[in-house]
């Protein structure tokens, strides 16, 4: 296929806006996330800056853009920049794949709603994914400082752990849809065929290693205060901490992103079709894009819902779960599914 | 071994059954409880603009009070001093001259009356010492300053407003 410069620059658009859209999202997932953790505690939250507190993500970049810069005299300084750089880039790249949204037809032109619909679109999330753990790993040994290291270690231990089960739990899905491309998967379940109908199991075990992979409550052991000090980022000051906590937030809303493309349906919705046909070819699709963030959004309440209710494990519990629970659970999963697959 | 009260209670730990080892039940549950607090009504009170009623016997700020005409009570006679177990008030003692009758009740009066309210400890045993209830912890919470030399209160904050005012 020719590429013209008309779809370079609507590519080159859609790649920025979807950067935007992660980064203020991320922004304002601290916002929702201090917010709804005071709701969960009959707190009121943040309200001083600006109308009900909406403000007060731009104070806390701005606050932490102007704090003072500290490497420690002891770190290794390239590592030391390029762990919050790693954490921040692979959250951000893993957008990449994802379909936001069915294909606009705009004057017989048709606009893919996704950067790039690479054939191991789930292959490339898990290698992006997999990948945020340097920056983790680098960033606590490049500390010099035995918390971080130790915090580093436990992160890096819990994401491998985890990834396995999630991978696992994903095969049982790619047997069932039998394509590894997520914009096919997510077309696949047009109107009401959604996966998590055919995969209960392998949702709740994608969305326990998506808890853990995020480094969230009840798995945020990578940052455990009361025994790290602080964890992998101890050593960390101004907007180089800004950037792991930030890389968290951007995690949270791609796997999100990444759960409700794989078995909540992406954007696909019940009676598209119909308002497809009968409101237009671009307002249709839209909807569907804002239906797939309807669901993000419900997602990213989730994460924060749990992390007001379930204490976080103790490393022993933790490794237990991943290992002798999730992981023959999720093996479970795949030969129950293949059985079905192959007989009925 | 017997027991002191006879209210010990013989607790059965029973084994789990499988739900309660799926653990997910449980985390419904959790759930479930704090999204019932997720709609309830804030308890915060807003402080700068909203403040918490002090209970009745809250002692706070101390105030010098003054009679019924007006005239300040406090006779100087050092009780409230003496009472104090932190030291935290001193002062000085002079006698009241002519045409001074509408200010101080008695002939002896305090010249000079300091609590430093970095030593109080807000015990409340100077108002109890007081024989001429001349003496209250009745006032708010004491602000904050950025001088050690502030924090001591002499009788131009510590005495209450006149009667006319």
């Amino acid at each position: 296929m020719q590429l013209t410069i008309a779809d370079i620059a609507i590519k080159f658009g859609l790649i920025i806006i979807i950067f935007l859209i992660s980064l203020v999202i991320a922004m304002y997932s601290t916002y929702a996330e201090r917010k709804i953790a005071a709701f969960f505690q009959d707190r009121v939250g943040p309200n001083r800056a600006g109308p009900w507190g909406i403000l007060q993500p731009l104070a806390d970049g701005g606050k932490m853009f102007l704090k003072e810069e500290i490497i420690p005299t002891n770190a290794t300084p390239f590592l030391f920049i390029v762990g919050p750089s790693l954490a921040i880039l692979t959250a951000c790249i893993g957008s990449a794949v994802i379909p936001w949204g069915q294909n606009l037809v705009v004057n017989g032109k048709v606009i893919p709603l996704q950067v790039t619909d690479i054939n191991v679109g789930i292959l490339y999330i898990f290698g992006v994914v997999s990948l945020g753990v340097y920056g983790v790993m680098i960033g606590g040994w490049a500390s010099n400082n035995k918390y971080s290291l130790l915090g580093a270690i436990r992160a890096a231990s819990q994401n491998i752990s985890y990834e396995i089960s999630m991978g696992l739990s994903i095969i049982a899905l790619l047997l069932v849809t039998g394509t590894l491309s997520l914009g096919e998967i997510a077309q696949q379940q047009h109107g009401w065929h959604w996966n998590v109908i055919y995969q209960p199991v392998g949702f709740i075990l994608f969305l326990v290693c998506a808890f853990a992979e995020t480094n969230r409550t009840p798995f945020d052991l990578p940052e455990c205060e009361t025994e790290l000090v602080g964890g992998y980022h101890t050593e960390y000051s101004s907007m180089k901490l800004g950037f792991y906590l930030f890389a968290e937030y951007i995690n949270m809303f791609i796997s999100s992103a990444v759960m409700a493309t794989l078995y909540w349906g992406g954007y696909n919705y019940p009676g598209m079709d119909w308002v497809t046909a009968h409101v237009g070819p671009v307002i249709g699709p839209l909807i569907g894009t804002a239906v797939l963030f309807t669901k993000i959004f419900l997602f990213i309440f989730f994460f924060m819902w749990v992390r007001w209710t379930i204490p976080r494990f103790r490393y022993d519990q933790l490794m237990d779960l991943g290992w002798k629970i999730l992981i023959p659970l999720a093996i479970a999963n795949i030969v129950v599914t293949g059985i079905v697959i192959t007989f009925l | 071994m017997e027991s002191l009260s006879n209210r010990k209670k013989q607790l059965e730990v029973k084994p789990l059954n499988f739900w309660e080892k799926a653990y997910l039940p449980a985390i419904v549950k959790g759930l479930s409880i704090t999204m019932g607090h997720f709609f309830k009504k804030p308890v915060t009170i807003q402080y700068p603009e909203q403040k918490r009623e002090f209970s009745e016997n809250y002692r706070g700020l101390h105030s010098l009070k003054r009679d019924e005409n007006g005239k300040e009570r406090c006779t100087a006679c050092g009780l409230c001093a003496l009472s104090c177990p932190a030291e935290a008030i001193t002062m000085t003692a002079a006698e009241r001259q002519k045409g001074e009758e509408h200010l101080y009740r008695e002939e002896k009066y305090a010249a000079v009356y300091e609590i430093n309210m970095l030593r109080c400890i807000f015990c409340g045993l100077c108002e109890e010492a007081c024989p001429k209830e001349a003496i209250y912890l009745d006032g708010d919470i004491v602000p904050s300053d950025y001088l050690r030399k502030d924090f001591i209160y002499g009788k131009d904050k510590l005495v209450e407003a006149p009667l006319n005012q």
